[in-house]
């Protein structure tokens, strides 16, 4: 990606203000997310960053600010045009968010059954690809009630990455899963970003995620009500003049992988 | 804790000091314990300058204690009494001040604080709301449904067969059961009456006219706003809570194709097909009344049932069940999508899918009785 034209990055994020109600949660969020990037947005618990994710892409109405993807405006876009621009999205939900009434296997295949033209034996060969590379083989014919809430985080990313999207966003992918899994999950993530050139925009506290991954991040705080440090971890870690920053970004001792 | 001792009541006793209050807790101070009561033990004390409070004979204690100690210190500040808590050990102490903290913390925010002004505009808005979210459902579900008949190939046929059974075959019971009492009842009513005139035979008439055109439908309609409505209304809703619908829309899938469609096709269908059944059933429990009670014989009284309901009739009946199927799945669907994300916005949604069914149900069924006479059928 490096050797391409000064290119469009793949999330434009302008002065976006995010309220529930009269409340305002965020507010004056601008920052921009190049392609291929794998991108952490960081910052204590219930400081916005799950709103932040729902305002993006669309399930919530920002109050003002606009979001483009891929050059394209996203906010101001009709439904129709911001219902195409989802196709090409991937989303993991904080609860996995699975359909309750549809087997592991039918959720994953479900985004293919509506946007792709495949038959169905080469659905259900990619749906238990999918499931397979987050470690869920064996499960394909379980409900989502039927497995752990780690299981259904996996899953959940398995859906979220069923239709090799140009743009995933994840809800914290490694929270309540155990260490190995963790890695495991993260060594995904990597893959799918070197092979398709994924833009990757997660959610995390998990501090060896982000030293793993993270290309650049944003931390948001509840009092600022938005960004207060964006940049790379190990250069905010070390400089970062705010020590809310290096406090969140130096806690753990594992430092670097 | 292995070999605890009995534990000792909680006590306070009040010693004046001088112009002074000395309080003296003593006991296990326990929250599944008894706890003095600070008002009780005031009661005719004189008024004193200062309050003190010791708690050297405490035993164990919990936040007992220390609400017994806030309730001092309320009724010390309503006085303007200084009350003194520095003989209390330093654990004590520590967290009585942040139990203080904590219930003189302004909440900020409240986020549900209500006046009725505030009452009137929230339901207002709430009004405005659903009648705007109703109007884009039906514009909605229009388009979804001519997509289905350009595109039969991408509609769920499976949700749509799985509807059928729940919302149909697994009515029948208990559409047989009440459409079969109606018959009765209604042959009953009518028999009183007509036999009085010697007009046995028309009770096939009325019973015949009364379920075709409008008991069969609107019971089957009442029975399927009570068993399926709330169960679209409850299984949407949960979705919603979990996300469900949200993880659809970031797929760039329409809820209400996806959803919605499968669910209506199925009411549309499945209604007058139970409606069609409930009429047999309902006309049956008339002859059965007929021949007990009037000694009509089954063959005479199914002739005079032929003679007097006609085509017209039945596909009037028909074409109101139709109607009231699509309502109710209107009805539980958009509720459904309109739930709060909680286990209790889950009930209210079913509960209003089924009262805002019902209710359509009768105005429809109102409006129809004044479009077949302004048209004669
Ligand atoms: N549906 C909602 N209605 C009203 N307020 C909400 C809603 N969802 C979240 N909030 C509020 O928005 C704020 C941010 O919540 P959010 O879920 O975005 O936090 P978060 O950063 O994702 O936290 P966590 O790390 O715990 O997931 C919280 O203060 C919360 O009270
Ligand atoms: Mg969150």
């Amino acid at each position: 990606m490096s050797a391409a034209p000064p290119a469009v990055p793949a999330i434009e994020v302008q002065g976006l203000e995010c309220a529930y109600e009269e409340r305002i949660i965020l507010k004056g969020v601008t920052f921009q997310v190049r392609r291929g990037e794998i991108f952490f947005i960081i910052g204590g618990s219930g400081c916005g960053k799950t709103t932040l994710l729902r305002n993006l892409v669309g399930l919530e109405a920002p109050v003002r600010g606009t979001v483009r993807f891929l050059g394209r405006p996203f906010t101001e876009a009709d439904s129709a045009a911001r219902r195409e621009q989802l196709k090409t999205f991937g989303m993991l939900f904080q609860g996995g968010a699975l359909w309750s009434s549809l087997t592991l296997r039918e959720n994953v295949a479900l985004p293919l059954e509506e946007h792709t033209a495949l038959p169905r034996a080469e659905i259900d060969a990619l749906a238990s690809l999918r499931l397979a590379q987050v470690g869920l083989a064996g499960f394909e014919g379980y409900y989502p009630s039927e497995i752990s809430g780690g299981m259904r985080k996996r899953a959940g990313l398995a859906r979220a990455l069923a239709l090799d999207p140009a743009i995933v966003f994840f809800d914290e992918p490694s929270a309540g899963l155990d260490p190995v899994t963790s890695r495991n999950l993260d060594d995904l993530v990597r893959q799918v970003r070197d092979t398709f050139g994924t833009t990757i925009v997660t959610v995390s506290h998990e501090l060896r995620s982000i030293y793993a991954l993270a290309d650049r991040l944003i931390m948001l705080d509840r009092e600022a009500q938005g960004i207060i440090a964006e940049g790379k971890p190990e250069e905010l870690a070390a400089g970062s003049p705010d020590p809310r920053v290096r406090e969140f970004l130096t806690l753990s001792p594992v430092h670097g992988t | 804790m292995t070999s605890a001792p009995e534990p000792a009541a909680a006590r306070a006793t009040l010693q004046p000091a001088g112009d002074a209050l000395d309080v003296a807790l003593a006991g296990d101070w326990r929250l599944a314990g008894v706890q003095p009561s600070w008002i009780d033990l005031t009661a005719g004390v004189v008024l004193p300058a200062r309050v003190r409070v010791t708690a050297e004979a405490v035993g164990t204690w919990d936040s007992a204690l220390l609400l017994f100690l806030a309730e001092i210190a309320a009724w010390c500040r309503a006085r303007s009494i200084p009350y003194d808590t520095s003989a209390l050990s330093e654990r004590m102490r520590v967290l009585f001040e942040q139990l203080e903290a904590a219930s003189a913390a302004n909440p900020a925010l409240a986020p549900h604080a209500e006046n009725f002004l505030v009452t009137v505009g929230n339901a207002t808005r709430h009004v405005v709301g659903t009648a705007r979210a109703s109007v884009s459902f039906v514009g909605e579900a229009s388009l979804a449904f001519g997509q289905l008949l350009r595109r039969p190939r991408k509609f769920r046929w499976k949700d749509c067969l799985d509807q059928m059974q729940q919302v149909g075959a697994m009515a029948l019971p208990i559409v047989s059961l009440i459409s079969f009492l109606i018959g009765l009842t209604l042959a009953y009513q009518a028999a009183v009456e007509l036999r009085q005139f010697g007009a046995d035979i028309y009770v096939a008439d009325l019973v015949g006219l009364s379920i075709v055109r409008e008991m069969g439908p609107m019971m089957t309609a009442v029975i399927l706003a009570g068993r399926t409505g709330a169960a679209f209304a409850a299984t949407i809703g949960n979705m919603r809570a979990n996300e469900e619908i949200d993880a659809l829309q970031t797929l760039g899938i329409s809820p209400v194709s996806f959803l919605a469609l499968p669910r209506l096709v199925a009411l549309g269908v499945m209604m007058p097909l139970l409606a069609l059944y409930a009429n047999a059933v309902g006309i049956i429990g008339g002859m059965i009344v007929a021949s007990g009670i009037l000694q009509i014989p089954p063959s005479a009284y199914w002739i005079e049932t032929k003679s007097i309901v006609d085509l017209h009739d039945v596909t009037t009946g028909l074409i109101k069940a139709t109607t009231f199927g699509l309502l109710i799945g209107l009805a539980g669907c958009l509720c459904g999508l309109r739930a709060d994300r909680s286990a209790a916005g889950v009930g209210r949604a079913a509960t209003s899918a089924v009262v805002t069914s019902v209710l359509l149900i009768i105005v429809a069924d109102s409006l129809f009785a004044i479009i077949f006479n302004l048209l004669h059928v």
